[in-house]
């Protein structure tokens, strides 16, 4: 076995030798970790709308008021005529218009009802629609102070619970996401590609004639990048903790075990992609189109699976990252036990077994050609 | 110009020998723009409804009649217990409980007032908020009907009432693929020209025929132009199979003239090129090149408003954007293809390309040094 | 150009970091001549070749190369030198003739003259049969004579070849020398790097390079009488050994 360390502390040269990379790996996560907890959100806020106020009076004015000094909204522009709507949409910057009627105060007075409009740019539905009940709420706001609280009879009260992540943070849906991705991508991409490079060099038969079981050379390949991945799974679950205030709700040691695990079956599907391809080019298609690409679409944390022809749907079951999404989201989030993710870890093991049971096999059959 | 014709030449030969090449650059576009826009789609459907009743009443079967007939919300499950249904969401089977007390229909008609629970699976906050708000607009029509039902309304409101009314332009139907197609298409684009320039260049040094190029009398300027035209030229084809695809799939067409976006992206390639150049001047294997390009590639697409509105950012990352490329081919691709916007209203964005291309030519033909 | 040297080199010097490559070397090379740089691994020969054809900046010293300055004029000294490196240098993924034209065009000649070149080399090659094959597919031993052939493409009156035949057999390595001494009687000057001593033989000129600096200069029957030695191989044992480096 000491040999098996021989292998092992060569890769770790090699690994530790190429900073730019290494710098990649470690770095990874933490920039994804950062950019998804604090630059993305579907949260509104300062969007730009413009008024077309045909009116122009008291009421009128106070409203506009209003929605400019909340959070949600920043006027930009004051609009003149219809015409105008359609040119400052096109511009882009403004997604939304109120347009007041004319005469809306008097109105209000007389026949007790005056229209706003509210038009959305609805280039993005998910937002346009969002705008628009933001708008709705502040003008019903405005209704009630003007005109005192009315006797509503007969209300149906809804109160909302938002379970598992009250504040509705994204954050709580794409640690386990990025955990999934980055995981894959370090292992199954990075020993893939390690391991054909040596074949493409030539060095593999070096290795391969030594007294070392080929298999556990192959084996040693991926240790360093296990390693890696742990590495990469504590920074990942500090800064989530400590910076985006995820809480960890279910057992720390658990979440770890199984994260080993899923590590295990990416290093296993990184395996597999190396004995089946020759060059480094096709290593790296092989496992951003066949592996990587999946992940992203089936994982269920950046598209939603929900959503999908049934086709696709049954086809997200193939994708182990699915599985692990799963298990991160119900150990660490909703902070179940084992026995419920029982089901999903058994899966991961029925992949990972699998995919080092063939490419033993392939491993093999080609050292009994040489 | 005769010597960057000969690299044009000798960069086209290279290209088409290798099949892989050529199926790739046809292929990567109908895959990702047949695939992509199937799963990239937002809209929040199906929400998935379980129903703790604990009333039995005539007026709750009717509340959920009405929900479900919305077409958005599926009646999943009836619970017997909040327990039970709370179960539901562990195994992520449910995305909203609905929970109704006992003696609702009494409450609501002696005391003119009852309470509902609503507890939202969360975990996904955009889908949590969206579903929340979808089903408490259902209860308020609801209402609204219960009241109408039970009062008689004289014909003007006895009250004043602002009323609003709502509209959704450029896409009425508001269909996410209409929204995604046009993003997408500058992703494929984007990895298109970034990679295969990086990994062009790469390659020259890794074999080391840089090396015999580097002692010939070539200038620097000719021989980054005549590898950056091929891929150019390449892009721009790429870009054609796209609007096509998204034609005739997705019955698509830009409201807005199409030789806009050509001219938009004629700079933009330029940029996009040039980055995969540059990234090339500071590595040398491909594996460094693929993983880096990735790297940055990766936070340009999160950062681009592809996936989140770039006006829901916080001011830095908004400042960051200023500086992404992707970020305005999105925005333009976007602006052109569903509003139809003009000339003047890109210009901004055009300028923003040419600074761009710039600026990272320079920067990249100083790094790439002929003398080491 | 009246001058009797090509290369006129004065204590030139090239360090990386606190680690001198090139130690104030300075030599001179004959118009026509075959002119053998010497030396072992890591002696220094490619970082020198490397200087004189404007691939790398000098740290201090000079030198002119036809006639130009290296420190100035490098650009110049492109146009008008050939130069094949110890890596192989022709693209794998393009055809004989492909390879032809595109360098044949990088140094701007027209395409008739590529077109008579091309004739040319493919005659006396014989490589008839071969022109419109991928070079992937050839030997290496033919490779490397094609490598030559096209550095000489344009008709330099210079050329660098750096290690041109490692790792070819012996045959092989004859016929290329036929080729460098059929382009030597053409006027041709020809600047080559070697570890095979035997190929010393051919050189009118041989400079052993040990660490840095040129130990022993001269024709090889001039050496060999001077040291004492029966052969340059012998030669280039005994001073080698004085070497401190380790070999890389």
């Amino acid at each position: 076995m000491n040999q098996f360390w021989v292998f092992v502390r060569k890769e770790m040269w090699h690994i530790l030798r190429d900073k730019q990379t290494l710098f990649v790996l470690l770095g990874m996560p933490v920039a994804q970790i950062l950019i998804f907890g604090f630059a993305l959100s579907n949260e509104v806020k300062n969007s730009k709308i413009a008024v077309l106020d045909l009116s122009k009076d008291q009421i009128t004015q106070q409203l506009i008021e209003r929605i400019d000094a909340s959070k949600y909204f920043d006027l930009e522009e004051n609009l003149t005529s219809p015409k105008d709507i359609e040119r400052i949409f096109k511009k882009g910057k403004v997604k939304l218009v109120l347009v007041f009627e004319n005469n809306f105060d008097k109105n209000l007075q007389h026949t007790h009802e005056a229209i706003i409009q509210l038009i959305a740019d609805g280039t993005d539905p998910n937002v346009g629609t969002t705008l628009i009940s933001y708008a709705s709420s502040i003008i019903n706001d405005y209704q009630k102070e003007l005109f005192g609280n009315q006797l509503i009879l007969y209300s149906i009260k809804p109160e909302v619970r938002m379970i598992y992540n009250e504040q509705l943070k994204a954050s709580y849906n794409f640690v386990p996401g990025v955990m999934a991705m980055v995981l894959l991508l370090v292992c199954a991409l990075m020993t893939s590609i390690a391991i054909v490079k040596e074949k493409e060099l030539g060095t593999m038969e070096v290795l391969l004639v030594s007294p070392l079981n080929p298999f556990f050379v192959v084996i040693s390949k991926s240790i360093p990048y296990l390693i890696i991945s742990i590495l990469n799974i504590v920074s990942i679950l500090l800064l989530s903790y400590y910076v985006l205030k995820v809480p960890i709700k279910g057992n720390l040691i658990l979440l770890m075990g199984v994260s080993i695990l899923f590590i295990i079956t990416s290093l296993s599907f990184g395996l597999f992609v190396s004995s089946t391809t020759r060059t480094q080019t096709a290593a790296m298609f092989g496992t951003l189109i066949g592996l990587f690409m999946p992940t992203l679409m089936f994982s269920g944390f950046m598209f939603p699976i929900d959503n999908m022809p049934w086709p696709m749907q049954l086809l997200s079951n193939l994708i182990p990252s699915k599985w692990f999404f799963i298990i991160v989201k119900s150990v660490m989030i909703k902070g179940l036990g084992i026995l419920a993710i029982w089901r999903e870890v058994l899966i991961l093991l029925g992949f990972t077994v699998l995919m080092l049971f063939i490419s033993i096999r392939k491993f093999n059959k080609r050292l009994d050609i040489a | 110009m005769r010597n960057i014709l000969t690299i044009i030449r000798k960069e086209f030969q290279q290209f088409f020998r290798d099949s892989g090449n050529v199926r790739m650059i046809l292929a990567m576009p109908i895959i990702q723009l047949l695939i992509l826009p199937l799963a990239a789609d937002y809209e929040v459907q199906n929400i998935q409804l379980c129903v703790v009743d604990h009333d039995h009443s005539w007026y709750v079967n009717e509340m959920i009649q009405k929900i479900t007939s919305s077409g958005y919300v599926q009646l999943t499950a009836y619970e017997e217990s909040m327990d039970k249904a709370m179960q539901l969401f562990e195994h992520d089977k449910a995305d909203i409980i609905l929970e109704i007390m006992p003696n609702f229909e009494k409450e609501l008609i002696t005391q003119n007032e009852a309470s509902i629970g609503i507890s939202i699976n969360a975990i996904n906050g955009p889908r949590a908020s969206i579903g929340g708000q979808y089903l408490q607009s259902i209860l308020q029509d609801y209402n609204q009907q219960i009241r109408l039902k039970w009062i008689q309304f004289p014909k003007i409101n006895p009250l004043p009432m602002l009323k609003t009314e709502f509209s959704y332009w450029f896409n009425p139907s508001m269909d996410y693929r209409h929204f995604m197609v046009p993003g997408i298409l500058v992703i494929l684009l984007t990895m298109v020209g970034a990679n295969l320039s990086a990994l062009n260049f790469v390659k020259e040094k890794e074999i080391g025929t840089i090396e015999q190029i580097n002692v010939s009398p070539i200038k620097k300027y000719e021989f980054i132009l005549g590898k950056l035209i091929p891929f150019w030229i390449m892009g721009q084809f790429v870009l054609t199979i796209g609007l096509c695809i998204a034609y005739w799939i997705y019955g698509i067409r830009p409201e807005g003239s199409i030789g806009l976006i050509y001219m938009f992206s004629t700079f933009y390639l330029f940029v996009v090129l040039s980055f995969g150049l540059l990234i090339s001047t500071y590595v040398n294997t491909q594996q460094q090149t693929m993983l880096i390009s990735f790297f940055f590639m990766m936070i340009f697409i999160l950062l681009s408003g592809l996936y989140t509105s770039i006006d829901s950012m916080p001011e830095w990352a908004q400042v960051v954007t200023i500086f992404n490329p992707i970020a305005y081919f999105v925005k333009v691709n976007r602006m052109v293809i569903m509003k139809g916007s003009d000339f003047w209203d890109i210009l901004p964005s055009i300028l923003a390309m040419i600074a761009m291309a710039i600026v990272l030519i320079s920067w990249s033909v100083l790094n790439y040094r002929k003398k080491a | 150009m009246n001058n009797e040297y090509i290369i006129e080199v004065d204590s030139l010097t090239k360090k990386f970091g606190s680690f001198t490559a090139v130690d104030k070397i300075s030599f001179t090379v004959k118009r026509g001549e075959i002119f053998g740089f010497l030396g072992a691994n890591g002696a220094g020969k490619t970082t020198a070749i490397k200087m004189l054809s404007g691939l790398l900046q000098a740290s201090s010293g000079s030198a002119r190369v036809i006639d130009f300055n290296i420190n100035k004029e490098s650009e110049k000294i492109k146009a008008n030198i050939g130069y094949m490196s110890q890596r192989f240098s022709l693209y794998d993924d393009l055809t004989v003739l492909e390879n032809m034209k595109f360098y044949g065009g990088i140094y701007g000649l027209s395409n008739s003259k590529i077109q008579m070149k091309t004739d040319e080399i493919v005659k006396v090659l014989h490589i008839q049969d071969y022109k419109d094959k991928l070079v992937k597919s050839l030997p290496l031993g033919w490779k490397q004579k094609l490598a030559f052939s096209i550095s000489i493409l344009h008709e330099p009156p210079l050329v660098f070849l750096d290690e041109p035949t490692g790792g070819v057999d012996p045959v092989t390595r004859r016929e290329f020398w036929e080729l460098i001494v059929a382009a030597a009687h053409q006027g041709t000057t020809l600047f080559v790097t070697t570890h095979y001593m035997d190929e010393a033989e051919y050189c009118d000129t041989v400079s052993i390079m040990v660490d840095g600096r040129i130990e022993a200069m001269g024709s090889p029957k001039y050496l060999k009488e001077q040291f004492n030695s029966p052969d340059i191989h012998t030669l280039f044992v005994s001073l080698a050994r004085q070497s401190k480096r380790t070999e890389i």
